[in-house]
């Protein structure tokens, strides 16, 4: 109960919205890591995953070399960069691409790879080009899994932004590592909702966008296919 | 026409699915290439449309070898339904059957002209226009994927397996629907199947293969049948080859014998002498016009006359001039009294059918 009425406190106090260090400023350091960090990773990340989803050579190298990402220590990385570059966000941005590039590169290539090959082998049997048909066929039938990568990258990324502030970088870790070092819970507690909060708010706002992105036909068999799948 | 010289196809791996094919497909026929699954059909039907490049010989399509032109600019000048059928999942049916009219880049209003034609060509409601395909049904998608070949009038089509994804009722509809079409839009077509009575059906043609892409027979379904060429062939026509030929023939091959026949004003005693000279007990009433009304038996006469004013009795079968000989078996194996009415257009009496006349096309 203290807890809760200790961080009313942090969130109402009027200093904590204004200044440098204060809650939008954070947020939006925050937001632009994750920007940074899962823009690149797209520009990236999507080309690698088309090329090899189309031409079906080259999948599982790519699928390998970029899941090194994943198994990146974020924390020892961040640290030891920290020691080569001092506090610079650079480097923290490309430990977040590749943290990001997995999950964008391996949907990307599953979710062309998984168009039936009797749609793609009519749509050439139809006389569309290589580029016609990737562009045409395979990007738009491949929206729904390469949306949902770009949203599990991006969620990841928000989380593992809060070790920049480790090195002496911005977000919304601040709150977290300087509310540990000073002992203040209630700044520690604020901050960890803070970065929930921005998980989800991503999650919603990439759902948003994936609504657009998709194609109609297949957003009522996603959604179809999700009901099916609650009754089974 | 589509002309195969010589053509070989050996896959990486040493597959040879294709060997040394010779085959012509005349302008505004259907040729079917049928055979055992694995045996090269499909292999034979991309080569015309290089989504597979033979390994040697020659395809031509109108004296002009397909390795000149470029694949994409060859395949829209060809129709082809992909074993599968392969429609677009994320593009509404209009927008599938559009697809070469828009690489082709036809205006809007044309487009639509041409996708509201087709649409209704291939007998799909209107309704469909706007939906997407995993919202069809098996046998509407099958249309679909044949209006879509169609759309932008190739004067050739490929179709690979197009109506084996259908259940029989569906198919002998789709069957019927594509020779009707075919009977007005006289493409040149190659068509693949398993199937040797949709072969015997749909092809002005058969092509008959065995595995690896050897030509065994080819010829039209009636020669086929009446003389295969060797056991493989005559094999692959099933038992039922004598009756699968009768199929292919129509009853006004047959002469109808005139039979005993009254006018409905007839007498007693003129309906007796009919009836002697045909050694029947039993005549016929045909009116003027030369519409069969019915029969009557002697005996039921009961001596009065006209023959009209006694009850005629109805036919128990009878068979049209475009009927098939295997129809017009059927009816005179289920006749009690082996004996057809053979009517024409608008129920005018032709004649009778009987086995002893039926026997001479059944030898
Ligand atoms: N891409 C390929 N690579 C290697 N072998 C193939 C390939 N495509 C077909 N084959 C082989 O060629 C033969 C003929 O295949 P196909 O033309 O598909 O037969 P069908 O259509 O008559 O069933 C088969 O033995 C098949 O395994
Ligand atoms: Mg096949």
């Amino acid at each position: 109960m203290e807890l809760v009425a200790q961080l009313l406190d942090w969130f109402t106090a009027p200093a904590q919205w204004t200044g440098s260090s204060g809650i939008p400023v954070r947020v939006l350091e925050h937001v632009l890591y994750t920007v940074a960090a899962t823009g690149v990773a797209v520009v990236v990340g999507l080309p690698i995953g088309l090329a090899v989803g189309h031409t079906g050579r080259g999948g599982t190298v790519a699928v390998n070399t970029t899941n090194v990402g994943r198994a990146i220590p974020s924390f020892g990385i961040i640290v030891l960069f920290f020691f080569i570059f001092g506090i610079d966000p650079v480097p923290a941005v490309i430990m977040l691409v590749a943290l990001a590039l997995p999950p964008i590169v391996t949907n990307t290539y599953v979710g062309v790879r998984s168009v039936a090959p009797a749609v793609t082998d009519s749509a050439a049997g139809m006389g569309l080009t290589g580029w016609q048909v990737l562009r045409e066929v395979e990007i738009p039938a491949a929206m729904p899994l390469i949306m949902a990568g770009i949203r599990t990258s991006a969620v990841q990324v928000v989380a593992t932004a809060t070790l920049a502030a480790y090195i002496g970088l911005g977000g919304l870790g601040r709150y977290i590592f300087d509310g540990l070092s000073q002992q203040v819970l209630n700044q520690v507690v604020g901050g960890a909702i803070l970065v929930a909060l921005l998980a989800l708010a991503t999650e919603l706002a990439l759902g948003r966008v994936q609504r657009l992105v998709v194609p109609r036909g297949l957003q009522a068999r996603s959604r179809q296919a999700a009901l099916d799948a609650k009754l089974t | 026409m589509i002309t195969f010289e010589s053509v070989t196809k050996q896959f990486p791996g040493g597959t040879t699915a294709v060997d040394e094919l010779h085959l012509q497909v005349p302008d505004g026929e259907v040729v079917v290439l049928v055979g055992p699954s694995g045996c090269g059909k499909t292999t034979i039907l991309r080569m015309v449309n290089r989504m597979i490049e033979p390994s040697g010989g020659r395809v031509a399509v109108n004296g002009e070898d397909v390795m000149r032109t470029s694949p994409p600019r060859l395949r829209r000048g060809i129709g082809y339904v992909i074993q599968g059928i392969g429609l677009f999942p994320h593009r509404t049916i209009a927008q599938n059957v559009a697809t070469v009219p828009k690489l082709e880049g036809w205006d809007d209003d044309r487009i639509k002209a041409r996708v509201d034609e087709l649409i209704e060509t291939v007998g799909l409601p209107d309704g469909v226009r706007d939906r997407y395909p995993h919202q069809l049904s098996g046998g509407q998608q099958q249309r679909v994927g044949v209006a879509r070949a169609l759309a932008a009038d190739p004067p050739v089509m490929l179709m690979d397996e197009p109506f084996a994804a259908v259940d029989p009722i569906v198919r002998t509809r789709l069957q019927d629907e594509f020779l009707r079409l075919q009977s007005e839009v006289r493409k040149t077509i190659v068509f693949v199947t398993h199937d040797i009575d949709e072969a015997i059906k749909m092809g002005d043609r058969i092509a008959i293969l065995s595995q690896g892409g050897h030509l065994q027979q080819y010829a039209t379904p009636k020669e086929l049948l009446a003389e295969p060429a060797n056991d493989f062939v005559a094999d692959f026509l099933g038992a039922e080859r004598g009756l699968k030929r009768l199929a292919l023939i129509p009853v006004s091959q047959v002469e109808a014998a005139p039979g005993p026949v009254v006018a409905p004003g007839a007498g007693i005693d003129e309906a007796r002498r009919v009836a002697e000279t045909h050694s029947s007990d039993w005549v016929v009433v045909v009116d003027d016009e030369g519409r069969a009304r019915g029969w009557a038996r002697l005996d039921e006469l009961d001596g009065r006359g006209p023959v009209d004013g006694v009850r005629l009795r109805d036919f128990e079968l009878t068979v049209h001039a475009d009927d098939s000989l295997r129809t017009a078996l059927n009816a005179l194996v289920i006749s009690r009294h082996g004996v057809a009415v053979r009517l024409g257009d608008g129920d005018r009496y032709e004649g009778l059918l009987t086995r002893e006349l039926l026997s001479e096309e059944l030898r």
